[in-house]
């Protein structure tokens, strides 16, 4: 099992190991935890993405549950709850340009997922 | 403005169209109504769909709020008995008495009984309004055989009915042929053999001269020449308006009857007004529902000074009569002077079409159609808008592929496209240029094809040609990466055997695919093969709650329902449930379907509370698919002192049949044990009702937010005609539907509606029953329960993790406590109760 994360250590642009790449099945995603934040992690055909798990519409963590795909070439999450889509490479509601999911970076070492905390 | 009182007399078709139109206007009146029958206005014109299964509030036109919200006073059950034009009084006959200062008859016609000696005799009835129906059906219990004295348009209909309730038919017809007034002979003769074909027998040139008692029947009717014995009358032989409250307080009457109106329908007292059939315009009486409903509306213009004249009416029309199509229009009989005709008739295929021209061939004056009506819309276009003809007419009605093609584009926008409503093809542009750009907004907005439904096609027509002209492309793609609609693609899946989304979107798609298409094409992929929906290849596709094979809420946890089949449960199964929502503090409801439902489940429960389910015998119960979701019983002959047939043991038996079963949109059933229908199966997909004789089948009924009647779709069938019928319909609506389309929607919009539906499932139209069947049964027999397969599955198990890299539960979902069980905590909430009531 993986570390758990004590909220203190997390620094700017301290990288994370997460999980082992196998554990999210290619074409889903998969929460995380990272201190006291939740992270979507996404397997897609385009790369690994991370945005916040928290849907702004529904105030419930669900959006690693979303469905991911492509909407006018754009790559996106569909929010499980109501349904709205996000850009998984910048976190930007296609239906309300207004709100905007937190995006963390994300790499894969050694067939394991590493997520960036800060900016 | 200064109030006036108005007093209508008459709630009929006619009557309650004239309130509408005059309430929809800034009128200042204080209205009273005078109803005879014991209900508000209802569709006549469909009432003989009565007989197969739409109920009175179906046929309803309007309602009580209706009245209540526009302050009108409706009397029902009281009919208007003197008009005092002295007093402007009008008198009911249970006494209410109302005085006007305007007064409109919308008194419509009453059935003509020949007054042949025993008219008056028992079960002999007429067929006119929804009593006379409701009395039919009563006497048709006891009877085998009926006749129908007269051979118009409504005495075949009548016949229909007769026939429908199974009883032996004849219809008698006083003139030498059918329909005299809208057919030609040879379109009355092909008519005649087509209903005879149909097993009704068909006198001509045949009257009575008196009904008797009969000695193998009830009645027996002599004519001149001969005798016939039948147990019930059914008399429509005409119609005739129903004038005598006019007659008796002196307005003038036509020599006929009617109560003669001018171009504004004002009798010959100018505070009172005639419309419907009961007025006379110009010598003549319109027997027809559209005229009624013009002269409603110049009415209403009239009284609030737009005086917009009523000039005469259309009298064409379209109909089907006992599955025979028949279509007249303008002058059918080639009545007009040097009007010359084309024909063509094939006896073989079975339809006679005639053509009347006026005499330099450029326009067309009328026209007759029997057996095949298809040309008919195009047809009363050339007649009423006065279109030129082509070179040679003959061709408009000669069965070819490439025959002339009247495009929509050809009609002036003055064009009517709906005759009922009086809506031109212009009206139906500007409602589309106004942002209606479905059927169903254009026919709210404008009324477009609202009444009788013939002009449909017609609309759909318009519809399509503008949103093309403005560059809206009209296009069934389920989205933006795939141009197929769902039924395309049901099809590419099927024959081209293909197994997985990625497969389909690498031959047939473009693009990565979306929330649309995704669960879309995941639900083809079950219903055809029947995969587990959480294999790593599909487990990407499934929506929101096959996702986790429970029902996502709110605050992100979830709910379970087991499958409690036919709603059947054992005290120690149910003592399980019990436990199972103690032990994991599940807040616990009884739902619509009959079964239970436990929330509050956080993703990495689901599992545990499964295995517990199972191990106790339960199995999923798809509540969280697009699939069939519960078979709703009533405790049938079992234990019911009404019941007629073991309603539970049905119920169980389908829903063990069809659990699993994925479809465009959930699927609801239910069987009930008798007509009583306690388990409210007429609002369901698929709904059972138990008779004497076996079971009676309804289909595509909805609850929910659009609720809508199922139809009768079949009757008295046997446990396995009724299974082999469930198992087509069901497949054939797999097939064909749309994305998230219920029965009820797919129904509305299928081409031919209920009876071509039958054809296919029950005549087997189109030569698929066979596969249809097979389908299903490769369905039934690789049923698996989800759930038990789940949590045999430790690769399937890992997603239920909470977070990849932590088991303890996300703490933000909370719940407080209410009336014993706990709940969401709301946002305000959540602060203050966090520490304490994390569960
Ligand atoms: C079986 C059948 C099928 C038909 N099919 C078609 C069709 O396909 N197409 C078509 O265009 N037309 C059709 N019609 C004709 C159509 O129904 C009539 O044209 C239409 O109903 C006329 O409307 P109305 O309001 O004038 O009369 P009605 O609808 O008959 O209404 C008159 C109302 O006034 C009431 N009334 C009468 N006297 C009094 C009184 N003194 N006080 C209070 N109330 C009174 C009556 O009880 C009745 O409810 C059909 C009719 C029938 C019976
Ligand atoms: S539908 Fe009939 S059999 Fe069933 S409970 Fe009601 S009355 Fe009894």
């Amino acid at each position: 099992m993986s570390q758990q994360m004590e909220a203190a250590a997390v620094q700017r642009s301290d990288w994370f190991d997460i999980a082992d790449l196998d554990q999210i099945v290619p074409g889903t995603g998969a929460a995380a935890r990272l201190g006291k934040e939740q992270v979507a992690i996404f397997n897609t055909r385009d790369g690994i993405f991370a945005v916040q798990n928290h849907d702004p519409f529904s105030g419930a963590n669900v959006l690693s549950r979303g469905i991911v795909g492509d909407i006018g070439g754009r790559l996106v999450v569909a929010s499980p709850v109501y349904k709205q889509h996000f850009c998984l490479r910048s976190g930007e509601c296609l239906e309300d340009g207004s709100v905007r999911l937190q995006t963390f970076a994300v790499t894969v070492r050694d067939s394991r997922v590493w997520i960036a905390a800060g900016e | 403005m200064q109030t006036r009182k108005l007093v209508v007399i008459g709630n009929g078709m006619v009557g309650q169209r004239f309130l509408e139109e005059l309430v929809a206007m800034n009128q200042n009146f204080q209205i009273t109504v005078f109803c005879e029958e014991p209900c508000p206005a209802y569709d006549r014109v469909q009432l003989s769909s009565w007989f197969s299964g739409a109920t009175d509030e179906d046929l309803a036109l309007t309602d009580l709020a209706f009245f209540e919200r526009h302050s009108i006073r409706l009397i029902t059950g009281e009919a208007a008995a003197t008009i005092d034009r002295d007093q402007r009084r009008v008198t009911g006959n249970k006494g209410t008495v109302v005085d006007y200062d305007a007064l409109v008859l919308a008194t419509g016609s009453y059935p003509f009984v020949p007054p042949i000696p025993g008219h008056d005799r028992e079960a002999c009835f007429v067929y006119r309004t929804l009593d006379d129906l409701r009395q039919i059906k009563a006497a048709a219990e006891g009877c085998r055989r009926g006749v129908v004295i007269g051979g118009g348009l409504l005495g075949l209909e009548a016949a229909k009915a007769l026939k429908d309730l199974g009883l032996t038919t004849d219809v008698i017809e006083f003139a030498p042929q059918l329909m005299a007034v809208q057919l030609d002979t040879r379109g009355g003769q092909l008519l005649r053999e087509k209903i005879e074909a149909l097993g009704v027998n068909v006198h001509t040139s045949t009257a009575t001269q008196c009904i008797e008692a009969g000695d193998t029947a009830r009645h027996r009717l002599v004519f001149a020449e001969g005798e016939l014995e039948t147990d019930m009358v059914v008399f429509s032989a005409g119609i005739r308006p129903q004038d005598k409250l006019a007659r008796d307080c002196g307005l003038t009457i036509g020599e006929r009857g009617g109560v003669v109106i001018d171009d504004h329908c004002m009798t010959s007292d100018p505070a009172i007004f005639a419309i419907g059939e009961v007025a006379l315009w110009q010598s003549r009486i319109f027997g027809l529902v559209a005229p009624g409903y013009d002269m409603a509306r110049k009415l209403a213009g009239h009284l609030c000074g737009q005086g917009e004249p009523f000039s005469g009416a259309d009298m064409s029309t379209k109909l089907k009569l006992l599955g025979v199509e028949v279509g007249s229009i303008g002058d059918a009989h080639g009545k007009t002077e040097g009007s010359r005709v084309c024909v063509v008739e094939d006896s073989i295929k079975g339809f006679y079409k005639k053509l009347v021209i006026n005499q330099d061939a450029t326009r067309l004056l009328g026209a007759v159609l029997v057996g095949d009506t298809s040309d008919y819309d195009m047809l009363l276009q050339y007649a009423l808008n006065g279109l030129d003809l082509p070179e040679s007419p003959v061709s408009l009605i000669l069965p070819s592929d490439n025959k002339p093609v009247l495009g929509v584009d050809a009609l002036p926008a003055q064009a009517q496209i709906c005759s009922c409503n009086n809506v031109s093809k212009g009206a139906l542009c500007q409602a589309i240029e106004n942002g209606c750009t479905t059927i169903g907004a254009l026919k709210t907005e404008t009324r477009a094809s609202a009444t009788c439904g013939g002009c449909a096609t017609l609309v759909k027509q318009v519809l399509d040609a503008e949103l093309k002209r403005r560059g809206v492309e009209v296009n069934d793609h389920i989205c933006e990466h795939f141009a197929y609609s769902r039924q395309g693609l049901y099809h590419l899946i099927r024959v081209n055997k293909i197994r997985s989304f990625d497969e389909l979107l690498e031959t047939h798609g473009t693009g990565r695919g979306c929330d649309i298409c995704k669960p879309a094409v995941a639900s083809i992929l079950a219903s055809c093969w029947n995969d587990y929906v959480l294999d790593p290849k599909h487990v990407g596709l499934q929506d929101t709650n096959d996702n986790f094979l429970a029902n996502l809420q709110k605050d992100g946890s979830y709910s379970v329902v087991p499958r409690i089949p036919g709603g059947e449960i054992t005290p120690e199964k149910l003592l399980v449930l019990g436990q199972v929502a103690q032990k994991y503090d599940l807040y616990t409801k009884i739902t619509g379907g009959q079964r239970v439902d436990l929330f509050g489940a956080r993703v990495e429960q689901l599992p545990l509370i499964w295995r517990d389910l199972v191990d106790a015998g339960f199995e999923s119960g798809h509540a969280y698919g697009k699939a069939l979701r519960t078979v709703k019983s009533c405790v049938g002959s079992t234990w019911c002192r009404y019941g007629v047939q073991d309603s539970v043991s049905m119920a169980i038996y389908v829903e063990e049949r069809y659990r699993g079963l994925r479809s465009p949109h959930k699927l609801k059933m239910a069987v009930s044990g008798c007509t009583r229908e306690c388990a409210e199966a007429q609002s369901k997909d698929v709904g059972v009702i138990a008779t004497e004789k076996g079971w009676n089948l309804y289909v595509c009924g909805n609850g929910g937010m659009r609720p809508r009647h199922a139809e009768l779709f079949a009757s008295d069938l046997d446990d396995e005609t009724l299974i082999r019928y469930i198992d087509r319909f069901l497949m054939f609506y797999i097939r064909t539907a749309d994305r998230l389309q219920r029965t009820s929607v797919w129904r509305d919009n299928l081409e031919g509606g209920l009876e071509y539906l039958q054809d296919v499932i029950i005549n087997d139209s189109l030569g698929i029953a066979a596969e249809l069947e097979t389908q299903m049964q490769g369905v039934i027999d690789t049923y698996v329960c989800e759930w038990k397969r789940t949590i045999e599955d430790p690769v399937a198990l890992q997603r239920f993790r909470p977070f990849l890299n932590d088991d303890n539960p996300d703490e933000q979902i909370v719940y407080v406590r209410e009336r014993g069980q706990k709940r969401p905590a709301r946002a305000e909430e959540k602060d203050k109760v966090e520490l304490v009531e994390v569960v």
